[in-house]
C-alpha cells in the first residue's frame, strides 16, 4: 500500500535535516503504529508524505500503490487516496465545515472520474457519520475547526476520513487532547474503517490509543529514522519503560 | 470640547480649478430644494473642490471626479444577469443617470413614497433633510464633493418609509454612454417603527457622482446593499450621510469589483440612545483598479454600537484605500465601536494603505479598531488541498472566506449568497 524507502528530507529554507533514511511499508488491510520521542521527525514524515510545502526531499522514494507520490500535488495524492489526520487541524475562518466537506469530496470524486455527490445524499450521509462520532448539527455548520476544542478537532479529523474513504490513512496523534470517551469514539470510527483495502499509520505517544486500534505493526521513530520494529509489545515497553533502553540498544 | 476641524486650504489653483467646474455645470431648476442647492454651491465656493494636497485626498487622487470633463469609459458587456434580477423587488431604472420610466416599475409600494427628486411637488417632506444631512456632515472634514452633488444633481429619489414594504427597493443604475457624467442624489427618511431594504447596481455612468441622505427616526430599520458595477474604467465618487435616532438600526454593505476609480464615503451620525451603525465593504480589484473607502462615525449618544468591517482582494497593482474613524463625544458612554480593515493581497504589486482612527471623549467605551493586510494563509490552502482541493479552487474558497466577516454583515442570507456567487465567479474567470 505505502512504501516508503530510504527517505531523506531536509527543510528547504535551510540546512536542517530532519529525515535520514526512512525505510517503512505499510501493506493493505495492516495498521502500523509509530512512536517516538519529541522532534524524531513523525509529523515531519506525515507532511512530506501529503506534500506539504517547506521540505526538501533529498534522497529515496515514497510510493501508494506502486505510483510515486513525492511529485504529485497533495490534491492529487489526496485523490489517489491519502488522507492525513492533522496533528494540529487547521481553524479555517469563513469557510463552512459543510461546504469544506462536500467541496472535498466531490473535488476526489471528480479527479477520479467518478460523479458528484448531490446535496441530499451528501447531507444524509455526513449526518450519519457525524451522530457516530457524536459531532452534533451546530458543529458542522460552522466554519471549519473555528472555535472547536481539541477533541472536536480530532473527532472532526475523523469524520472527514470517514467522508472521504481514502486508501490509506495516516493519523497523527489523533489521540492527543481526547478524553477518555473521545477516544473510544475515534478508535471505534477508525476501527470501522479498516478494512482490506487500505492501511493504517497511526502516530501516536500513548498505548492508551493502541488498546483501541490494534496495530499489527509497531515502529520506533528517532532522530530521523526507523530504529526499531516490533508487534503489539513493543508499544507495552514503551509505554512501561519509555524511550532509553530502546535508543540504548540501538545507538 | 473642540475638534480640530480637518480644513483643506483653498489654494488659487483649488480655487480656479473649482470656479472652472463651476462654470461648466448648469444647475437645474429645483422648486423646493433651489434654496439648498443655492447654499451648497456657496459652500463649495468656500471649500473648494478637493486637491492633491488635500490631507484627505492624501491615498487617492481626486482630479477624475473634479475635472470639467469626465474620462470616457467604455460600457462593459457581460454576459452575467445583473445582480438582484432573481429577487422580487420594486426597480426603479437610470441610465447614464437619466430616470428611465420604461424601465422601471410603477413607484407604488404599500408602506413607503417614493417621488423623483426631479419631479417631486413644491411642498416636499424631503425639504427638511435635502442637502441638511450633507451640511452637517461637513464638521469636522470637509466633503465638497458631496456639495457639489447636492448643488447640481439633476435627479434622484425620495423615498419615505412609512411601514414596512414587502419588497426591497431597487435602484438600477445602467451605463450606456461612454462619455457620461452623472449626479444623482437620494434622501431616505425612515419614520419611527418603519423598516425598508434598499438595494443599488450597477456602474451608472462613466462618471458617476452620488449622494445618499439618510434620516432614521427612533426605532426605524434600514437595509442597504449595492454592487457596483464591472465596468472597468468607471469613475465613481459615492456619499452617504446617515442621522441615526434611538434604538434605529442603518446597515450598508457595498461590494465593488473592477471599476478604475472609487471612493466610497460613509458619514454616520449616531444621535439616539441605544441605535446600531454597521458598514461593511468587499472589493475585488485587477490591475488597474484603486478603491478607496472613507468612513467617519460619530457617537454622540448613550449604549450604541458602531460596526466598521471592510475587505479588500487585491491582485496585479491594484489598490485599497481605507480611511475610517469613530469619534466618540462627551456623553456617549457605553459606546461600543468596532472598526476592522483588511485586505488581502494576491500578489506582490498590490497595495493596501489604511488610516485608522479613534478619537474618544467618554471613559466608559469599548472601541476596537485593527487593520491588517496579507496573502492567503498556507496552512489553510495546505489544509484544503491536503483533503483533495484543487489549489484554485482552494485559493477561491480562502478569498470568499476572507471577505464573510463583511458580507456576513448583511441581513438577508440570500442577498449574501449572491454577493458570494458574484465573488465567487469574479475569482473564477481569473483562473481560466
Ligand atoms: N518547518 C520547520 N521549521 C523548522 N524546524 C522544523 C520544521 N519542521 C520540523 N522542524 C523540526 O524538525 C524536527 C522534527 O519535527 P516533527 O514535528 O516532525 O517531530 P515529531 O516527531 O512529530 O514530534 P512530536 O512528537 O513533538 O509531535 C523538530 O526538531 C522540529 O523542530
Ligand atoms: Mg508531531
Amino acid at each position: 500500500m505505502l512504501e516508503i524507502k530510504n527517505l531523506h528530507v531536509k527543510l528547504e529554507e535551510e540546512d536542517k535535516v530532519i529525515l535520514k533514511g526512512v525505510d517503512l511499508t505499510v501493506e493493505s488491510g495492516k495498521v502500523h503504529a509509530i512512536m517516538g520521542p519529541n522532534g524524531s521527525g513523525k509529523s515531519t514524515l506525515s507532511y512530506v508524505l501529503s506534500g506539504k510545502d517547506g521540505y526538501e526531499v533529498t534522497d529515496g522514494e515514497a510510493s501508494l500503490l506502486g505510483e510515486d507520490i513525492l511529485e504529485m500535488e497533495p490534491e492529487e495524492r489526496a485523490a489517489a487516496g491519502l488522507f492525513l489526520a492533522f496533528q494540529y487541524p487547521v481553524e479555517i475562518p469563513g469557510v463552512g465545515n459543510m461546504t469544506f466537506l462536500r467541496t472535498a469530496v466531490n473535488a476526489q470524486r471528480k479527479a477520479r472520474g467518478q460523479e458528484e455527490m448531490n446535496a441530499t445524499e451528501f447531507l444524509k450521509e455526513v449526518r450519519a457519520r457525524a451522530k457516530d462520532l457524536k459531532i452534533d448539527a451546530d458543529m458542522l455548520k460552522r466554519p471549519v475547526n473555528v472555535g472547536f476544542s481539541g477533541g472536536e478537532k480530532k473527532r472532526n479529523e475523523i469524520l472527514q476520513m470517514a467522508m472521504l474513504e481514502p486508501k490509506m490513512c495516516i493519523l497523527d496523534e489523533t489521540d492527543s487532547g481526547l478524553d477518555v470517551d473521545a477516544m473510544k469514539l475515534v478508535a471505534e470510527g477508525v476501527n470501522a474503517l479498516r478494512d482490506e483495502g487500505r492501511g493504517f499509520l497511526v502516530i501516536t505517544h500513548y498505548q492508551r490509543l493502541l488498546d483501541h486500534i490494534k496495530p499489527d505493526v509497531v515502529h520506533i521513530m528517532a532522530n530521523g529514522r526507523i530504529v526499531k520494529t516490533g508487534g503489539p509489545e513493543l508499544a507495552l515497553e514503551v509505554e512501561n519503560n519509555g524511550y532509553a533502553d530502546i535508543l540504548a540498544e540501538v545507538a | 470640547m473642540a475638534l480640530a476641524p480637518v480644513t483643506a486650504i483653498l489654494t488659487p489653483r483649488k480655487q480656479e480649478a473649482t470656479e472652472a467646474r463651476l462654470a461648466a455645470m448648469t444647475m437645474p431648476a429645483g422648486g423646493w430644494s433651489d434654496a439648498a442647492r443655492q447654499d451648497a454651491v456657496a459652500r463649495v465656493r468656500a471649500m473648494g473642490l478637493p486637491g492633491a494636497r488635500d490631507e484627505y485626498w492624501k491615498y487617492t487622487k481626486p482630479e477624475g471626479f473634479v475635472d470639467v470633463q469626465a474620462q470616457a469609459a467604455a460600457v462593459f458587456q457581460s454576459d452575467e444577469a445583473p445582480m438582484f434580477d432573481e429577487l422580487d423587488r420594486l426597480k426603479i431604472v437610470f441610465v447614464d443617470g437619466v430616470f428611465d420610466a420604461d424601465a422601471s416599475d410603477d413607484l407604488a409600494l404599500e408602506g413607503v413614497s417614493i417621488d423623483r427628486l426631479a419631479e417631486a411637488a413644491d411642498i416636499h417632506w424631503a425639504k427638511d433633510l435635502y442637502g441638511v444631512l450633507e451640511e452637517r456632515g461637513q464638521d469636522p472634514v470637509q466633503r465638497p464633493l458631496a456639495s457639489l452633488n447636492t448643488a447640481y444633481a439633476t435627479d434622484g429619489i425620495l423615498i419615505h418609509v412609512t411601514g414596512k414594504p414587502s419588497k426591497p427597493i431597487n435602484l438600477i443604475y445602467r451605463h450606456a454612454s461612454e462619455q457620461s457624467d452623472a449626479i444623482l442624489h437620494h434622501v431616505i427618511k425612515v419614520d419611527a417603527g418603519a423598516e425598508a431594504t434598499i438595494l443599488e447596481n450597477g456602474p451608472a455612468a462613466s462618471r458617476f457622482n452620488k449622494c445618499m441622505e439618510v434620516d432614521v427616526a427612533d426605532t426605524g430599520r434600514l437595509h442597504h446593499v449595492r454592487a457596483q458595477g464591472r465596468d472597468h474604467e468607471r469613475r465613481a465618487i459615492t456619499h452617504i450621510f446617515a442621522r441615526l435616532g434611538t434604538e434605529s438600526t442603518f446597515k450598508s454593505f457595498t461590494l465593488t469589483v473592477n471599476g478604475v476609480m472609487t471612493r466610497n464615503e460613509c458619514v454616520l451620525e449616531l444621535t439616539g440612545d441605544d441605535a446600531e451603525a454597521h458598514v461593511a465593504g468587499a472589493c475585488m480589484g485587477d490591475g488597474n483598479f484603486h478603491h478607496d473607502d472613507t468612513v467617519f462615525v460619530t457617537h454622540d449618544a448613550v449604549n450604541c454600537e458602531s460596526r466598521q468591517v471592510f475587505k479588500k482582494v487585491l491582485r496585479n497593482g491594484a489598490t485599497g484605500v481605507f480611511q475610517g474613524k469613530i469619534l466618540v463625544k462627551e456623553g456617549a458612554q457605553k459606546t461600543d465601536g468596532y472598526q476592522i480593515s483588511q485586505s488581502l493581497l494576491l500578489d506582490d504589486d498590490s497595495q493596501f494603505l489604511a488610516k485608522p482612527e479613534l478619537e474618544i471623549y467618554a471613559d466608559d467605551v469599548a472601541c476596537s479598531h485593527g487593520s491588517t493586510s496579507g496573502a492567503i494563509d498556507e496552512d489553510g490552502l495546505f489544509y484544503l488541498r491536503a483533503r483533495g482541493v484543487p489549489r484554485g479552487m482552494a485559493e477561491d474558497l480562502m478569498t470568499i472566506a476572507f471577505i464573510a466577516e463583511a458580507v456576513q454583515e448583511i441581513e438577508n442570507e440570500d442577498i449574501q449568497e449572491q454577493i458570494n456567487n458574484r465573488v465567487a465567479g469574479w475569482l473564477e474567470r481569473r483562473r481560466g
